[in-house]
């Protein structure tokens, strides 16, 4: 009987899980999750602040998921160390567990950049996990004024889920626009304006230099006076265990499209990994849910003796704030680049389509972004944009700009 | 399993397909109260020129994108149909930015819908294959 050994307990994990399973039904599944939680949907922490999910449908899984699946989980445990040769995962409590096959999927963890004074500040919370989002709601009152350190994708989200329980948010960042890892200049210009209706405040190409107790002391020389510190600068992918055993890391944990790591045996998936971006052909984290799921799965089936393939990762993020839609897939590559750009620009909404070599490489839609998946798939299957009707599909993405062919195996075949 | 498949040489193009599927997922017994005058969410449209037409719906795939890549758990796979629970659903959307199919789409009540071959309405059969005037749409085994 195989003996199988995850570490980690997200969305990567559980996918592991599943992929495991529908290979192999009788192997020993442990799962060393270091939060004391069974796996939930991590990006739902804001949705649960903001009152539009509740608590118990916070789960990934049914309750009977592990019980179902036949896993043993040890709650409250960290894996320190791998020993690749004796095939055991240490934990930090001294004990040990023996692999036939491990599954890195350990996520990443918040990166606070050093600051003078921080720790002179009472109240401050990084904004990652479930524990964290309760630490939140238990620390803001209606007078709490906020200050949050980073207008990604973490912070922005923080933000919108407390901006009506608190009397204010301030978002501050180093770079000039919100959600620079995602957005161009336009659209996060849209973006902020909407925001700002909405009543949060923001300091861009700005950051808190220092802190004396409620004062932040800017870059800029500005004072912010706040009560609840919210850092959200940006995460690292938790690679070390990797690391030290030997393996290959970059950024994150180097997989292959097996999900195997450099390290017999060993296969890491979800926001510890590094892997290739097909929209650009470069090797980078893509930390995102959809990935660390099919990450998982994939490693699941090949450590259970199956054959899966994750060959077509991208970057792809789909984040909404009071209303207004963002979509964003693959890269930018704008004509100073060697690319081409579509763009539809109007007051309330944007798509900009970008091409490269023939093929879609990324897109940025707000406002109307329905049907987006068809531009994805684009991206993802690298079609070649000379045998769609790609005129067509610029303006509007439907099924028609592909030909008869592929409608007739799509709709009128099992897919 | 039984799927929902389009022949697009048959399609008509009147879009009756859209209206039964709306008023199939009314939750309504009166067509007419339930449609007329409102704007209606179907789970099934009909695209395509002066030409050629057909119907789009969920292809209930079996390696399904938008369950992988759901953030909630609300999309999952029961007995070969992808269903979505519409309490856990938080309309982020990603469900959209994944289907290769545009199949998923938005209401106006905060969630994503997309087609359960109403299994879980009234209807008990797909109302968009039940009422096409041309079998341009049928529910069956392929």
């Amino acid at each position: 009987m195989n003996k199988y050994v995850i570490i980690g307990n997200g969305t990567a994990a559980a996918g592991c899980i599943e992929g495991i399973r529908s290979v192999d039904s009788e192997g020993s599944i442990t799962v060393v999750s270091k939060e004391n939680r069974p796996v939930y949907c991590r990006p739902l922490i804001s949705y649960y602040l903001e009152g539009k999910t509740r608590l118990e449908n916070i789960g990934y899984r049914p309750g009977d998921f592990y019980e179902k699946n036949g896993c043993r989980v040890l709650y409250g445990k960290s894996a320190v160390k791998i020993d690749s040769k004796g095939k055991k995962v240490y934990l930090e409590d001294g004990t040990s567990l023996d692999y036939d096959s491990l599954c890195v999927a350990a996520g990443s963890s918040p990166f606070v950049p050093p600051m003078a004074g921080l720790e002179t500040v009472e109240k401050k919370f990084g904004f990652m996990t479930l524990d964290d989002a309760l630490e939140v709601e238990n620390a803001i009152t209606p007078a709490s004024r906020v200050l949050i350190v980073g207008a990604g994708l973490i912070g922005l989200k923080c933000a919108e889920g407390i901006l009506d329980r608190v009397a204010s948010v301030t978002v501050c960042d180093l770079a000039d626009r919100v959600l620079s890892s995602i957005l161009d200049s336009d659209s996060a210009a849209m973006m902020k304006k909407h925001l700002e209706e909405r009543g949060m405040k923001f300091m861009l190409g700005d950051t808190a230099a220092s802190f004396d107790k409620n004062t932040a002391h800017m870059k800029s020389g500005a004072d912010v006076e706040f009560d609840v510190l919210i850092l959200a600068v940006g995460v690292r992918a938790n690679t070390s265990i990797v690391k030290d055993a030997g393996g290959e890391v970059g950024r994150g944990i180097r997989i292959g499209s097996r999900c195997e790591t450099s390290i017999a045996d060993v296969y890491a998936a979800g926001d510890c990994t590094e892997t290739r971006d097909v929209s650009d052909g470069s090797v980078k984290v893509m930390a995102l849910m959809p990935n660390a799921y099919m990450e998982g799965h994939c490693a699941g089936v090949n450590m259970a003796g199956g054959e899966e393939c994750f060959d077509n990762a991208i970057p792809m993020n789909s984040i909404g704030f009071f209303g207004l839609h963002a979509m964003t897939a693959g890269n930018r590559k704008d004509t100073a680049e060697g690319g081409e750009v579509y763009e539809d620009v109007t007051d309330c909404h944007i798509k900009k389509l970008y091409c490269a070599d023939g093929k879609l490489c990324g897109f940025v839609l707000i406002g109307d972004n329905g049907r987006a998946g068809i531009y994805t798939d684009l991206i993802r299957r690298q079609v070649p944009l000379d045998t769609v009707d790609y005129k067509k599909l610029q303006i509007e993405p439907n099924l028609f700009g592909f030909g008869e062919d592929y409608r007739r195996k799509k709709l009128g075949g099992v897919v | 399993m039984k799927r929902v498949y389009v022949n697009e040489k048959w399609c008509l193009g009147c879009h009756l397909c859209e209206y039964n599927c709306a008023f199939a997922n009314s939750g309504m017994t009166d067509m007419a109260k339930a449609l007329k005058g409102k704007k209606i969410f179907p789970r099934i449209h009909v695209e395509g020129d002066d030409r050629i037409t057909y119907a789009v719906s969920c292809r209930h795939c079996t390696d399904p994108l938008c369950v992988k890549s759901c953030i909630s758990g609300a999309l999952k796979i029961e007995d070969g149909t992808v269903t979505i629970d519409h309490d856990r659903c938080v309309a982020c959307l990603t469900c959209i930015l994944v289907c290769p199919y545009g199949a998923v789409s938005c209401t106006d009540e905060g969630v994503v819908q997309k087609c359960e071959l109403c299994l879980k309405n009234s209807a008990g059969a797909p109302a968009c294959a039940e009422g096409c005037p041309n079998r341009a749409i049928v529910y069956e085994e392929r």
